[in-house]
């Protein structure tokens, strides 16, 4: 059997190791080196960065979810196929390629992680926030999903179960918080504002107005 | 045996901090760029997505530890540049170019950003392998974890899953196998199922009786209960 080749256990040690240490000037090394090969253009970065700050977030994710809250056949169709569902809204991409969206309801509540690195549906949710990507976050979802949604200020009924998703594969979840009760009234933007990022990784809770 | 990414259930790693909602997408100027500058070096098409996880993975223990999300970013980068013979082991240690590259007409240019990131990368394939489970079979996790391909290999199912009992919970359809494809041996596609254990399954003290855990997992990952 054929034996890994990407650990470097050479004497010279892992090539990070020959750039410098600070993490800003080892951006801006491997930038420039890229740069002068001409592998890379610095305005295509500015691009990306400016897209993930200001284009691709989770207002996409929660557009989605408002209109599952307003539309039966919306919600079916989610079911069936949310990657085409979401694709038709402009929301297909990296990091989203295949989509499911999983609906909390009295009796079950949803929450993401990605415990072997950081996977997250990025067309909907944009970049994930500093505590998904961290150990802690990754180490204890599986295991005390409860007191994770506890540091977030959540706490279940003894009646609902939690079901948690490792993002092992390249499917995405996108959870569908439950709808709060005295919203019958509101549109897609008035609902819109009440699901926040964390409802769609179910960390929280859709707000109540 | 694992590697020092696998960390699902492990003790000791303290309290989380939620971030406020309408917080900065990147938390200092580095962070964009670290993202930007790894995307648009993907692009040169030298790597698939998992070669670079595991280029992440291999980092030693003891640096993917102590480094910021970010930072590990960099760090994986760095290697696979390296191993792709993108860049020099001289150039990264000099911080300045040797010579030209023959690559440069791959490059990501600011005018192909919109369309790169919106075409993704799917990793459904068809393929020869027969879909084995239904929705509700019951199946076990092998053991002993690990690639079957390459000694020390990348694998995406979590050790604290292994040896487990769940039931298919959802077919996928057939997807690229990371144990192979981070190896550059091929797609090797293969039926891909949600699966869902008890909590109760997982962990010695779960905290309901209720709860569960769903992983997605390859169909070479699993085997039928007698």
């Amino acid at each position: 059997m054929p034996h890994d080749h990407a650990d470097h256990d050479s004497p010279n040690g892992h090539p990070h190791t020959l750039l410098p240490s600070d993490p800003a000037l080892r951006v801006k090394a491997l930038e420039t080196i890229l740069t002068q090969k001409g592998l890379i253009e610095p305005a295509a970065l500015d691009e990306i960065i400016e897209t993930y700050e200001t284009k691709i977030g989770p207002r996409n994710g929660a557009r989605v979810v408002a209109k599952a809250w307003l539309d039966p056949a919306f919600m079916a169709a989610l079911r069936a196929d949310a990657t085409a569902v979401v694709s038709e809204l402009g929301y297909y991409g990296r990091q989203g390629e295949h989509m499911i969206a999983v609906e909390n309801t009295d009796t079950v509540h949803n929450m993401v992680v990605c415990t072997l690195c950081s996977c997250y549906p990025w067309p909907l949710l944009g970049i994930p926030p500093t505590w998904y990507k961290s150990d802690a976050y990754r180490a204890r979802a599986v295991r005390e999903p409860r007191k994770v949604l506890a540091e977030f200020g959540v706490v279940l009924p003894d009646g609902m179960a939690v079901r948690v998703w490792d993002s092992t594969a390249e499917t995405r979840y996108l959870v569908i918080p439950q709808r709060p009760v005295g919203t019958e009234g509101l549109d897609e933007a008035a609902l819109m504002d009440l699901i926040t990022r964390d409802s769609m990784i179910g960390t929280g809770l859709a707000v109540t107005p | 045996m694992s590697r020092v990414h696998d960390m699902g259930g492990r003790f000791g790693d303290g309290p989380i901090v939620p971030e406020a909602e309408d917080g900065a997408v990147f938390h200092e100027d580095w962070h964009g760029r670290a993202l930007a500058v790894t995307l648009a070096a993907g692009a040169l098409g030298k790597w698939n997505i998992d070669i670079s996880r595991h280029g992440r993975e291999c980092l030693p223990p003891v640096d993917y530890a102590s480094m910021s999300y970010y930072e590990k970013w960099m760090a994986g980068l760095a290697g696979l540049l390296v191993d792709a013979n993108v860049l020099s082991r001289e150039e990264l240690a000099s911080g300045e170019a040797i010579g030209a590259s023959d690559l440069a007409d791959k490059r990501m240019d600011v005018a192909k950003v919109a369309s790169v990131l919106a075409a993704g990368g799917p990793a459904d394939r068809p393929c020869d392998v027969a879909v084995a489970f239904g929705v509700s079979d019951i199946v076990r996790t092998r053991r002993i974890n690990g690639n079957r391909l390459v000694a020390g290999g990348h694998t995406r199912l979590p050790t604290y899953a292994v040896g487990a009992t769940g039931r298919i919970l959802r077919v996928h359809g057939t997807h690229v196998l990371p144990d192979s494809s981070a190896h550059h041996l091929g797609d090797g596609a293969e039926p891909l199922y949600a699966v869902a254990f008890a909590a109760s399954e997982l962990w010695a003290n779960p905290e309901h009786p209720g709860d569960e855990v769903v992983l997605d997992l390859w169909q070479s990952y699993l085997e039928r209960t007698a």
